[in-house]
């Protein structure tokens, strides 16, 4: 597989590790409801088809990156740095 | 038998190698197959079950038969096909699964006891008495059925891996192949083909034709000129494509030197990972054979195969050949083995409508009912009709037609589509993103539609590359014969018909299959173990399957086909692990003072990727523990030194730097003054404890974080994560400088001193008071220092850049020594941190939290941080929890181990009544006896109880007590000094 990197360039999936649903970038506030702690931490879709993860390019430019892939066809549609996937809001 | 002026072998260079201890002579270029086939040796191989006598059945990698054993000692390869192997003087090769001789193998008695030995056999024979499948049935079963044995050694071996890249990977030399590669090339692409044999070819080279006005021997040899003369193609014969991955990735064996003799400077094997833009798949075709009665004697072959016997190696596979096929390709047989002088004596064609295309003898509507021959193929009965015949004959050369050779186009998931016209499955459109199927492999049989579908694949890769189609590639002529024929997959009579060759699966096997029910595919397979032998089915699958529609009285499309999974072709451990192995399993990382150490003895242990001394011995000393003991002593009394440069290092700047270190731990950062270091303690999100370390101020926005040595990765992937994906608001940068600089900790009373007589500025208690870093120079390099201790001594770790790392070590050391002193290793460092109670990741080990290790004051009111909002889960915070404790053995030679369990005085010692474990032991020579640290339920409320600690394992019992984790200097004076 190959994840296009904004800052690399398409590269080798071996350079890059994952750490899960881009939802673990909507961290909940200090004082949120431990529902919400709960559901941040633990709980997580499986879905088949579209998803979006985040990836650590720790064998290249290390840059955490916001990838939008598919579980049944192996497509990654895209991938953004997180940076500026926060700061879009 | 060789035949004059035929094959491409090299006929002035003879070759001698040995097949089962006796020498045989055959000609470069000749494979095992076809040299043994050139003497007459027809026997090459017991089949797996029956241990019935075999002969090859193939010319390719195909083969299910002739496999063998090939090298000697540790080296030696099981399960090779001699129709790949090609032979070198000095090979050595072994026919096997056998006791005896291959003509007399003993276990062939297992033949008679066919009717007993059906599919599932041992599932239902071998039920009773239950332990007697482990310790005698299985045993015997896998002696008696199974295929070449494998050596006890390591192999000896040393094979390549490589990778690749290129904008067109054609998969397949022949005539589709060749002519998709010249087309890329010539339009600008680069082109990388891979072909399996030693030629570039396929058919063109097995059959005798024409292409353009030359043979279509002599129209190869041209292109493979023109290919070389674009400048642009790579040819990587001898190589097979194994697998199909996402995103256009292959893997392939290339077989660079198993076929000349073993050298020191040539790799077996090489496991190449392409990387492709675009690809072509012109992997040809299988032929099938037919499942009639007795079908599996030597001598009975496919008839393409004898064909490639006689065109490439110039061997005629028998002196009195039929044939027996269903369509007008296999006539070709009789035509050219005629022409080479070789008698045919009969074509027995099972369609009523064949025409004869030579001078021979043409059964039509025929179909054969059986053979005889004990070793070797003796006669045939045919049936016409209701007619039954006999035939004496020493071959049979068996066509029902070509299956294409689809099987990479699978492996990403896809399922091959039933062309009903043409009775063979092909490609399912789009199977494999930007890989084109063409010719054979895509149900184009015919040599010309062949090479027009390699110039429309390669046109087709040139637009999709963005590259215009070249002006000069024409489509030579050739015939557009497909030689098309009837489908007959098997033929019904008395005695067993074979499906599986490889692993003695016959009709009777997949109809017994059905009658229990096992009428999907999958099943049936898996029951049967049809296709699952080395050669994974290639020449079965499709038969058998046809069969089981035909038993279940569906169609075939209906039935499905089984999936196919990489490897197309046996791999090697060997070549898939290539530098995989011994130091080269992992990377290892050296520190700067690794050759000081190792020149002092020092035994080296792994930490993480990196290699620290263990101990470093003296003369005299002859165990660990009186280096260790004297290491230890060294550092409480004098001074030691040891490299803590495998420690993380994290540069921190920006003007948010103390925000930004605030929310990663779990105390303030921001609020510690500049020249001051802090100790702190990181979360992960859940409230469980991540890392801990010290972290440094140099400056108003720069510091510098330590993290263990173990942690240091995953420490700056969360840095990162957290400055790109959380707080993206902060304004600072995190990069680790580990490798940067080399880090040593210089630890005793006359650390200070030692220090002292090589800083260009002297320091004292009052400048430099504990917990303080500056910048330093020491023997005019700039430096830092840093006043930590990881002992309880008054310590110091001063960081040079690496370069200097050597001769820092080096001098530190001799310096340390005049004073008393010496350099220490992981074992007097770890005995040092566990008389003070400093923990590891032995202890902080993912699931512990701050609570669990007495730290929760270290957890902040005043501010948010990773892992707070977890961390004050009411679960979290139980006074049963397992907290950490100190633990001592109440005799002083009581041994404490590490990972055993902890139980209350009295109770019993089983896991309903555990309390707790221990985590890291060592012997203090300070104390005079071992000591401990672990965690127990209600750990700090109990110092000074009794308790047992149990190692299972090792049968030990040890009553201990348990004491506070600091056991040395509880106040800390002397690291304050």
């Amino acid at each position: 597989m190959l994840i296009p990197c904004p800052v690399c360039g398409p590269r080798d999936i071996r350079e890059f590790t994952y750490k899960g649903h881009a939802s673990y970038l909507d961290r909940p506030a200090e004082d949120a409801a431990p529902e919400a702690w709960n559901e941040h931490l633990h709980l997580r879709d499986n879905p088949a088809g579209p998803t979006r993860d985040l990836w650590y390019h720790g064998g290249g430019c290390t840059a955490w990156l916001v990838v939008e892939r598919n579980t049944a066809t192996h497509v990654i549609a895209g991938a953004r740095l997180t940076r500026e996937v926060r700061d879009a809001g | 038998m060789r035949v004059d002026g035929r094959g491409r072998i090299d006929r002035t260079q003879p070759v001698e190698f040995r097949f089962d201890g006796k020498p045989v002579t055959g000609y470069r270029g000749d494979t095992i197959a076809s040299a043994l086939l050139a003497q007459g040796q027809v026997l090459m191989a017991r089949s797996f079950k029956y241990h019935r006598p075999r002969g090859v059945l193939t010319a390719g990698s195909e083969e299910p038969n002739a496999l063998m054993e090939v090298g000697t000692g540790a080296a030696m390869t099981p399960n090779v096909r001699a129709t790949m192997q090609e032979i070198f003087p000095g090979l050595v090769a072994q026919s096997q699964n056998r006791v005896g001789p291959l003509d007399r193998d003993l276990l062939s008695v297992n033949d008679l006891l066919w009717p007993f030995l059906g599919a599932g056999f041992y599932y239902k024979t071998f039920m009773w008495p239950r332990s007697f499948w482990e310790r005698l049935y299985e045993p015997i079963i896998r002696r008696a059925a199974g295929l070449g044995r494998l050596t006890p050694e390591a192999s000896p071996e040393r094979h390549e891996k490589a990778f690749a890249f290129c904008d067109l990977l054609v998969i397949g030399g022949g005539p589709a192949g060749l002519m998709a590669a010249l087309t890329a090339a010539k339009g600008g692409a680069d082109v990388i083909l891979v072909e399996e044999a030693p030629e570039f070819g396929g058919r063109l080279l097995s059959d005798r034709q024409e292409v353009g006005a030359a043979g279509a021997a002599t129209w190869v040899d041209g292109i493979i000129g023109d290919l070389q003369a674009t400048g642009r193609v790579r040819l990587m014969p001898r190589t097979t494509v194994t697998g199909v991955y996402d995103d256009g990735s292959y893997g392939a064996l290339e077989r660079v030197a198993r076929h000349v003799a073993p050298a020191p400077d040539l790799p077996p094997e090489c496991f190449w990972r392409i990387r492709a833009k675009q690809a072509v798949l012109a992997a040809g075709a299988h032929e099938r054979p037919i499942a009639f009665p007795m079908n599996d004697r030597p001598g009975i072959m496919l008839a393409g195969a004898v064909r490639t016997y006689l065109n490439r190696y110039g061997v005629a596979a028998g002196r009195n050949v039929t044939i027996f096929a269903t369509n007008d390709a296999a006539h070709r047989t009789a035509i050219e083995l005629q022409e080479a002088g070789v008698r045919i004596a009969a074509v027995i064609d099972s369609r009523r409508e064949a025409v004869p295309q030579g001078d021979y003898r043409l059964i039509r509507g025929g179909q054969v009912i059986g053979s005889k021959g004990r070793r070797a193929l003796r006669e045939i009965t045919y049936r016409t009709g209701e007619r039954v015949d006999r035939l004496t004959t020493d071959c049979l050369a068996v066509s029902g037609g070509w299956n294409p050779a689809l099987h990479l186009t699978c492996h990403l998931g896809a399922r091959p589509v039933w062309d009903e016209e043409g009775k063979m499955f092909l490609p399912a459109p789009g199977a494999v993103p930007g890989l084109t199927p063409v010719g054979a492999c895509n149900g184009a049989i015919s040599t010309a539609a062949c090479l027009r579908e390699g110039v429309e694949a390669g046109k087709a890769a040139l637009k999709a590359l963005g590259l215009r189609a070249p002006r000069n590639v024409t489509v030579p002529e050739a015939s557009d014969d497909p030689g098309r024929g009837q489908a007959l997959w098997f033929v019904e009579g008395k005695g067993r018909a074979w499906l599986d060759f490889a692993n003695d699966v016959t009709t009777k096997d997949v109809k017994l299959a059905a009658q229990e029910g096992f009428i999907s595919v999958e099943h049936m397979k898996r029951y049967t173990t049809q296709g699952m032998a080395p050669d994974q089915g290639k020449s079965s699958n499709i038969a058998a399957l046809a069969y089981l529609a035909d038993t279940t009285g569906r169609g075939i499309p209906e039935t499905g086909t089984t999936t196919y999974r990489p490897p197309f072709v046996p791999v090697t451990m060997g070549a898939l692990g290539a530098f995989a192995e011994g130091a080269g399993f992992a990377p290892q990382r050296h520190t700067t003072s690794h050759a000081a150490a190792t020149s002092r003895g020092a035994p080296m242990i792994e930490a993480g990727l990196w290699y620290r001394p263990s101990y470093l011995p003296r003369p005299g000393e002859t165990t660990w523990r009186q280096a260790c003991d004297r290491e230890v002593a060294m550092v409480r009394e004098a001074v030691g030194v040891v490299d803590v440069s495998t420690l993380g290092k994290i540069d921190i700047q920006g003007p948010d730097a103390g925000a930004f270190l605030d929310f990663l731990y779990t105390n303030m950062f921001s609020t510690l003054p500049i020249g001051r270091v802090r100790y702190g303690m990181m979360l992960r999100e859940d409230g469980h404890v991540m890392d801990d370390g010290t972290t440094a101020r140099l400056g108003e926005h720069h510091y510098v974080m330590t993290t263990t040595t173990a942690a240091a990765g995953q420490v700056m992937a969360h840095l990162d994560f957290v400055a790109q994906g959380l707080r993206p608001d902060l304004d600072v940068r995190a990069i680790s400088v580990t490798e940067n600089w080399a880090q040593f900790s210089v630890a005793g009373p006359e650390a200070r001193r030692l220090l002292n007589g090589i800083l260009d500025t002297p320091i004292d208690t009052v400048c430099f008071p504990f917990m303080a870093c500056g910048a330093v120079t020491v023997h005019g390099v700039a430096a830092r220092l840093f006043r930590i201790s990881f002992s309880g001594e008054e310590a110091y770790e001063i960081a040079v850049p690496s370069r200097y790392g050597d001769a820092l070590y080096r001098d530190l050391v001799a310096r340390a020594e005049t004073l008393g002193g010496g350099a220490y290793g992981m074992e007097a460092l770890n005995v040092l941190r566990l008389e003070k109670g400093f923990i590891t990741h032995a202890e902080i080990h993912g699931r512990v939290t701050a609570y669990d290790i007495g730290m929760q004051n270290m957890l902040s009111a005043k501010k948010d941080f990773i892992g707070k909002a977890a961390a004050a889960r009411p679960g979290l915070l139980e006074p049963d929890r397992e907290r950490l404790v100190g633990l001592k053995p109440v005799e002083t030679d009581g041994v404490l181990t590490a990972g055993a369990r902890l139980f209350s005085d009295g109770s019993a010692h089983v896991r309903e009544t555990d309390q707790g474990y221990v985590t890291s032991v060592g012997p203090s020579p300070t104390l005079g006896h071992m000591i401990a640290l672990g965690f127990l339920r209600h750990g700090p409320e109990r110092l000074g109880e009794r308790i047992v600690m149990v190692d299972h394992l090792r049968g030990l019992r040890t009553h201990c007590e348990v004491c506070a984790p600091v056991f040395f200097d509880p106040d800390g004076g002397r690291a304050r000094g």
